[in-house]
């Protein structure tokens, strides 16, 4: 499928298009895009199958691993990265003082994964949580803390901790 | 769960050890801000990729460049092009960063490309064909190796240790009853979630800058040096943020810093970007290292032990790399934390023609833990009591003296840990209801069986023996006339937290607030060596050298500048620090590691203290098997563990969190599998299976606080005490679920299935 010229779709709130020649190639990796046309590198590529959920992004609301999706499909559609994601979202805040984050380079695609989620279930479960997140792996923390990040951010729970930045 | 969220927060002052302040990297983190090697970008960089070996082993006839491509557009490098010395520099120098005419593995590195554009770049790497003339009889085992089919290296072995206590004959005399097994661990793909990387280039003052992933810069710099003929002074390496570690980013660096630094300099200086994309950064770099232990002790009927016999190997792979030193741990955690007066523990590295084994989080101790634990089940099993009776009888206790030779000291309080681990899991009574009903199922006829296991173990931090003498860690403290404070480190983040941790000692040292205090960024050309970031020692021997430098810089203000002595706030400490640098060109101070007294090894007799501190823990562990499916369900987990002072509890709980579920995918879901040239054949995560949200029950996690380590209050280390534990907690647990006798790690659905057709648990089913 080809849109040619008259692909257009917005990124984190504006509008790329070929006709303006900010989208070079129909084909291209939305990853690739994100990260080398566009700037957005919180995007990361951890295996390029769609196996990791470094690469996770919402398009329309809905978490996609970007390393499978060619830009081509996105006509019309929203795509809001990490970059797109204001910073006063209670996930922030929530991965932060749980102690979900430890090296970082899953926490992008963990924190849109928990957004999608908490968009469609303001106030899930453990198991929801859980279940919404298998998609996305992480080798440091063994999850634990970041399902308190998501469930604390559901709740907007506001744990007293002292410090830090 | 004590590790809470805000526990004792309010008793503690502000950023201070022990309080679980937010880590400061976390929000650069979670917004993605933060900067890794694949998202760095400069003017006129080229792409580098690597062509390796397919054989296990032989010799390169030739090197053929196919038709289509305008090869003079590309850099290209082989071993001919390397100015300096072709090793890596590593215990020894038998690796070649790039391999000439003879090699030892599949997937060795023998030529680099670079290209500005990597697309073209992986069309042409694909055109590049090594031709190869196969090792005809390539060795992928231990026994292998160590019957000599086959030739790796002179003897295959590259270090054989006896750590001997006591007379063995006497010993075998006294024991009653005799256990004898043999048990085998896996190799373990470390999964970091960012793909190994570097990037090298040659600056304005002609100084070789190579920047990326890494958890060792002073290893890198000094194979840079060697490589390329460069002092240190012309070699510059700066860490970038870190995608996890675990081992798997100690030794390999060093080599794709080393390719990195060739393509640059044959491109005349200009940056060369070198990141492995996932199946190569599966296929090449280093794994856990597989085991196999023959392990025979013997009591007396009442329990107490009266020798170990263990024979531990490793498959170190085709160079040498790290074994001996992942070797050595695992001889001196081989006897477990048990007493017996009378034993012996030979260890051997062997070498096969698999890629080079390497630095996996507890670095040889998981293999040989697992060995010994599920011995002491066995031979509880002969003695016909409980592992647990048996556990309790034989633990180290204050006074006792290990198999390596060191004093337990009146710090150690095991009871208390296993106490404590009964008592959360609930185990008597667990134990007993998974028996209630086992004989419920097998009585209705249903498929599923529970069983409860544990483990009980502990975890020496620090470099092994006089490797922290050897070291000398420096690190240095520094402050600006703003009394902005930096902890100036070779201590690399990974994931860990040290770039909170030391901020947060050197802020109780200082009586400053968390913010005010930074660690600087890691660049050879700025921080001092304090060592590898490795073996659980970051927060306790370089916390403590941090430590003491800061404590030199606020007695050299109290000295020199006005400091008030007690009673000074931040505001007080940056008047003091603007009059010193009044007239002083810097306020910045420095301290070195001095081992404890306690602490002497002797390295030719493997006797003494080997580590200034131990960690102690109990893990238990309960599954529910499906004998239809042979599916195994991890229900709960346990972990409670004696690390000394808690620097901070969120870090913590999360390392030992994130331990136990690789500890957990090292017994129930990851298996490397090998191809006929023994490279590794699911390199990809697609079928390298690793924990998910989905297979990981709550694992709960308990700290007791008993300050005895040697770091800073008291801290101990504890990275990789965790990785230790889930593998024979998990398979006891296994064990007595079905009747089976399964001696191995990773336990896959198909390895229950054999266990179970080896069992009398299919005809009770």
């Amino acid at each position: 499928m080809s849109l040619g010229q008259g692909l257009a779709f917005t990124l984190n709130g504006r509008t790329l298009s070929a006709a303006e020649g900010s989208i070079a190639s129909p084909s291209m990796r939305l990853l690739d895009l994100l990260r080398l046309q566009a700037g957005f590198t919180g995007t990361k590529e951890g295996c390029g199958e769609g196996e990791c959920g470094a690469c996770a992004v919402l398009v329309d609301g809905e978490l996609v691993n970007s390393c499978l999706v060619p830009v081509g499909q996105l006509h019309g559609r929203s795509v809001t990265s990490i970059e797109g994601l204001p910073r006063t979202d209670p996930l922030v805040e929530g991965f932060a003082r749980a102690g979900a984050t430890q090296c970082g380079i899953c926490t992008p695609g963990m924190v849109l994964a928990a957004r999608a989620l908490l968009d469609r279930r303001p106030d899930p479960s453990l198991d929801e949580v859980r279940e919404a997140l298998a998609g996305n792996l992480c080798r440091c923390t063994g999850y634990a803390r970041i399902y308190s990040a998501v469930l604390d951010a559901a709740a907007g729970v506001r744990p007293p901790v002292e410090g830090g930045t | 769960m004590v590790a809470a969220v805000g526990s004792n927060g309010s008793e503690r002052t502000r950023g201070a050890l022990g309080a679980p302040v937010v880590r400061k990297d976390a929000g650069a983190k979670i917004l993605g801000e933060a900067r890794y090697v694949d998202d760095l970008v400069y003017p006129g960089m080229l792409h580098g990729a690597t062509v390796r070996t397919r054989s296990a082993g032989g010799t390169i006839e030739r090197i053929e460049f196919g038709p289509g491509f305008d090869w003079s557009s590309f850099v290209v490098v082989t071993a001919a092009d390397v100015p300096g010395i072709n090793a890596t520099q590593m215990i020894e120098q038998d690796q070649p960063v790039l391999a000439g005419e003879r090699f030892r593995h599949a997937g060795e590195p023998v030529l680099l490309l670079a290209h500005p554009d990597a697309g073209l770049l992986r069309e042409a790497l694909a055109a590049v064909t090594l031709h190869e003339r196969p090792n005809p009889s390539p060795v992928f085992s231990i026994d292998d190796a160590l019957a000599l089919r086959g030739e790796v290296c002179p003897g295959n072995v590259y270090r054989d240790y006896l750590m001997s206590r006591g007379d063995l004959a006497t010993g075998e005399a006294a024991a009653e009853v005799v256990f004898e097994g043999r048990f085998e661990t896996g190799a373990q793909e470390h999964v970091y979630i960012e793909p190994q990387g570097m990037i090298a280039q040659v600056d304005a003052a002609g100084v070789l800058v190579v920047e990326g992933s890494m958890q060792c810069p002073y290893y890198v710099l000094g194979t840079l040096t060697a490589v390329t003929g460069r002092d240190a002074g012309s070699v510059r390496v700066v860490h970038c943020t870190t995608g996890g570690g675990f081992g798997g980013k100690e030794e390999y660096p060093s080599h794709i810093a080393a390719h990195a630094a060739l393509l640059s300099l044959k491109a005349g200086g200009r940056p060369v970007k070198l990141v492995y994309d996932r199946a190569e950064d599966m296929l090449a770099t280093p794994k856990r290292h597989p085991s196999r232990t023959l392990v025979r002790i013997g009591a007396r009927r009442d329990g107490r032990l009266a020798f170990m016999d263990i024979d531990f190997a490793l498959d170190g792979g085709a160079y040498t790399t790290l074994s001996p030193v992942v070797l050595s741990r695992g001889v001196i955690h081989a006897p477990g934390p048990y007493a017996c007066a009378d034993a012996r523990v030979r260890g051997r590295a062997v070498a096969t023609n698999h890629p080079p084994n390497g630095a996996f989080r507890g670095f040889g101790a998981p293999q040989s833990i697992f060995a010994i634990e599920q011995a002491m089940d066995g031979l509880a099993r002969e003695l016909g009591i409980t592992p647990l009776e048996l556990r309790r009888i034989n633990m180290l206790r204050p006074g006792d003296r290990s198999v390596p030779g060191q004093m337990i000291d009146d710090t150690t309080d095991f009871d208390a840990v296993v106490d404590q681990a009964l008592r959360e899991s609930d185990y008597i009574a667990r134990r007993d209801a998974c028996t209630a009903f086992n004989a419920a199922s097998a009585a209705a006829g249903r498929p599923l069986r529970r069983g409860i296991g544990l483990s009980t173990f502990h975890h020496g931090a620090g470099f092994t023996g006089n490797g922290e003498v050897v070291l000398a860690s420096e690190a240095r403290v520094r402050a600006d006339a703003d009394g902005r404070v930096e902890v100036v480190a070779s201590s690399s983040e990974m994931g860990q937290g040290n770039t909170t941790t030391l901020c947060q000692i050197v802020a109780e040292a200082l009586g400053l607030p968390l913010e005010r205090v930074t660690q600087a960024r890691v660049d050879t050309h700025d921080v001092p060596d304090s060592g590898p970031t490795v073996a659980s020692r970051t927060c306790m021997v370089v916390g403590l050298i941090v430590e003491q430098a800061a404590r030199r810089l606020r007695a050299e203000l109290i000295g020199k500048a006005g400091l008030p002595a007690a009673g000074a706030d931040e505001h007080a400490f940056a008047a003091a620090c603007a009059r010193y640098l009044d007239g002083h060109p810097a306020l910045e101070m420095q301290a070195r590691y001095e081992p404890p007294a306690n602490v002497a090894w002797d390295e030719t007799v493997f006797e003494g203290s080997p580590y200034a501190s131990y960690a102690w823990a109990c893990y238990v562990a309960e599954v529910e098997v499906d004998l239809t499916t042979c599916e195994v369900a991890l229900t709960a987990f346990t972990a409670v563990q004696e690390v000394g002072r808690v620097v901070n509890p969120v870090i913590a709980a999360g390392q030992v969190e994130g331990g136990v579920v690789q500890g957990i995918g090292f017994a129930l879901f990851e298996k490397v599998v090998r191809d006929a040239q023994g490279a590794m054949a699911n390199n990809r995560m697609t079928n390298y299976i690793i924990p998910t949200t989905a297979d990981i029950p709550p694992v709960r996690v308990f700290f007791q606080e008993q300050p005895g380590g040697i770091g800073p209050a008291g801290a101990k280390g504890l990275g990789e005490l965790p990785m230790d534990g889930p593998g024979p907690a998990i398979v006891s647990a296994l064990n007595a679920a079905l009747g089976t006798r399964i001696a191995s790690v990773p336990v896959l659905p198909e390895d229950v299935m054999a266990a179970l057709g080896t069992s009398s648990a299919k005809e009770a089913a």
